[in-house]
């Protein structure tokens, strides 16, 4: 008990006479600048990524098709893929399943049609790119490129974007045009008191 | 257990039984009895010994190696299937308590190892480099007190939702870390990069791409939370956090940020995240979040009396610092300035106030706030002209509760289609 005392006590003191030698106020504008100045250009911290490391990580794909990898597929691979680890969830035919329909139902019979790959995804890419990361949902990350690249052609084909036969691989993907390509405006808000 | 059990226990051992387990699963048994019981001195021995104990006379527990809350409160977020709501109307101040803010993920909240975890920076850069965790702490550090709203906030439709059903996808930290534009400076930008992609570690491999702008403005890769490291819900051990924007793209778990010329569409981006506008049009890369509020006191499911009633809510904007709410108490007729408590922050909940006097009469209270840019808070059917009456993303429509006759208070829901 005593000591803890004693500690409080020395530290309240201590803070007390460091703070009237200190007075922050006292610096000027000019010492802050000259402050900001001593930030150096690099710190140092962290280490050089080797490319293996990058390679490892990088996954992602754009629509110009960059960060494909090799490998290609087809509609009729992908459909048997598809109906043995992505129909429990998404529908036979990727059509009415739990966790929402994947291919754009031709007679809806709600009032609202459900946003799918087929009516509302601009680009192909974005299939490769989300069923590589992302499925199927309860395994995810556990698909080979081929696999990805079989399902990515089976979901274009079910949508009636691509022809049965067509081989989809780095260099045709992008070229893939969707229907939904120009549905999206970006954020046309501009800030201040509109509302929009 | 049986009644006279129970009695009997209490009777003979009130100190063997612990404080804690008295106000718990016992206390609650208890009461239950006493309700029930038909003999004065049964009701007696429990009320005496088990549980109208005056504190002033026993030592309290002593002190712990972590708080607790007092078992008299509970406050607790709101489960759906794919998030969790922050019980706004339990909130006092701006912090949200760290465990009470609202979740959102895609695949789960993964367990990260932190002496394991990573963050690769990568593309248009100088030098491509990793840090782990800590060395992102020995950079200069950054705090601040903002919030993180989920674009997808909005329920309505029916008159029995209280404000964490209506709007719980938002809650305000101190978020600690460093500067997003500190790192690009160690990495070395180069000057053809206009978007970065972020990338989480959870097993969705949560993607998003940022425009270079944002992270040499305010991004902050955040390691710290109220003042502790990140829950794991909010992204241990180190996430984005972008201010101001829409909660997806504060991406969690972040374990990659690759600097890139282009966007790069990611699912989240385009099948989600994306709004109907008129025309037959969506729009995409809506980041800021709108000003909104809401009155959290009184709501559904509260009663009030007649007499004075300090109205309570929350109220914030994106695009900068809350500088007015309004208050209405007849339906939206006249408004009312509310008193802002301090602080009032930038892209930040602040708190407003609004003292009524209540005489017992049948209306609707309502708030509205505007923000720094002139923005003023708008009505669903002003959002409905703007937009088309489709919902979708980014919809902060003023809330209006009717209060009834008796008190009552239910939330009033609108349609307009
Ligand atoms: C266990 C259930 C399950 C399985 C199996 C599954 N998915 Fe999914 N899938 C989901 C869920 C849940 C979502 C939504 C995830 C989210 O919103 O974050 C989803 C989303 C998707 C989407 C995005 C849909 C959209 O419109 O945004 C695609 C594409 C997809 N899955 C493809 C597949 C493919 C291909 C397979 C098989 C390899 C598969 N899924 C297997 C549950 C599953």
């Amino acid at each position: 008990m005593r000591k803890t005392q004693y500690f409080i006590l020395f530290s309240s003191l201590s803070f007390f006479v460091s703070a009237t030698f200190i007075d922050t106020n006292q610096v000027k504008v000019a010492d802050r600048e000259s402050f900001l100045d001593t930030i150096p250009s690099s710190f140092g911290y962290g280490r050089k990524a080797t490319q293996a490391e990058i390679d490892r990580l990088d996954i992602d794909v754009r629509p110009d098709g960059k960060g494909l990898p090799k490998g290609e597929g087809i509609s009729a691979k992908g459909k048997v893929i598809f109906e043995s680890k992505c129909v429990a969830c998404h529908g036979v035919g990727g059509i009415g399943g739990p966790n929402g329909s994947l291919v754009a139902n031709k007679t809806p019979t709600d009032k609202r049609r459900e946003k799918t790959i087929g009516n509302y995804w601009p680009y192909a890419t974005t299939v490769f790119d989300y069923v590589r990361r992302a499925m199927p949902f309860n395994e995810p990350g556990s698909l080979s490129n081929e696999e990805v690249y079989h399902l990515t052609a089976y979901l274009l084909n079910a949508n009636g974007i691509i022809d049965e036969k067509a081989v989809i691989n780095a260099q045709t993907l992008p070229k893939v045009e969707m229907p939904a390509k120009n549905l999206f405006v970006p954020d046309d808000r501009k800030g201040g008191a509109e509302i929009r | 257990m049986k009644l006279d059990k129970i009695v009997e226990i209490t009777q003979r051992y009130p100190e063997k039984l612990s404080r804690r387990k008295l106000l718990g699963g016992l206390a609650t048994a208890a009461v239950a009895i006493v309700q029930t019981a038909k003999g004065q001195t049964i009701q007696k021995a429990v009320s005496e010994n088990a549980i109208y104990e005056d504190p002033t006379k026993k030592f309290g527990t002593p002190a712990g190696e972590i708080g607790t809350r007092s078992p008299y409160v509970k406050s607790v977020k709101k489960l759906s299937d794919i998030s969790s709501r922050s019980p706004l109307q339990d909130f006092y101040g701006i912090i949200t308590p760290s465990d009470l803010h609202f979740e959102r993920h895609h695949a789960g909240v993964p367990a990260i190892d932190p002496n394991k975890h990573e963050l690769l920076i990568h593309g248009l850069v100088e030098k491509p480099l990793v840090f782990t965790v800590a060395d992102l702490k020995r950079f200069p550090s950054v705090s601040r007190i903002a919030f993180i709203e989920c674009s997808g906030n909005f329920r309505g439709g029916k008159d029995n939702l209280t404000p964490q059903e209506i709007c719980g996808l938002t809650s305000q930290s101190e978020w600690t870390g460093v500067k997003l534009s500190t790192l690009f400076n160690e990495v070395g930008v180069k000057p053809n990069a206009s978007w970065f992609l972020a990338e989480g570690g959870d097993a969705a491999v949560m993607t998003r791409s940022i425009p270079v702008k944002k992270g040499w403005e305010d991004s902050i890769i955040a390691y710290a939370q109220n003042g502790e490291p990140l829950r794991p819900e909010q992204g241990f051990p180190v996430r984005l956090f972008n201010p101001g924007w829409e909660g997806n793209t504060s991406v969690k778990w972040l374990r990659r940020i690759e600097l890139s010329d282009a966007p790069y569409y990611t699912r989240e981006e385009t099948s989600k995240y994306t709004e109907p506008i008129k025309e037959g049009k969506y729009r995409i890369f809506s980041f800021d979040m709108d000003a909104r509020s809401i009155i959290t006191f009184p709501s559904f499911p509260q009663q009030v009396e007649k007499g004075w009633i300090e109205i309570r809510g929350l109220a914030w904007s994106g695009r900068g610092k809350v500088v007015k709410v309004e208050v209405s108490t007849d339906a939206g007729k006249n408004w009312q300035i509310a008193q802002l408590n301090d602080p009032i922050l930038d892209k930040a909940h602040v708190q407003f106030r609004y003292l009524w006097q209540w005489k017992g009469e049948e209306t609707e209270i309502l708030s509205r706030v505007t923000d720094e840019t002139g923005y003023t808070q708008p009505t669903l059917k002003q959002l409905f002209e703007a937009r088309g009456s489709d919902g979708g993303y980014h919809m902060n429509p003023i809330t209006a509760w009717q209060i009834k006759k008796d008190g009552k208070v239910f939330f009033k829901p609108e349609t307009f289609k």
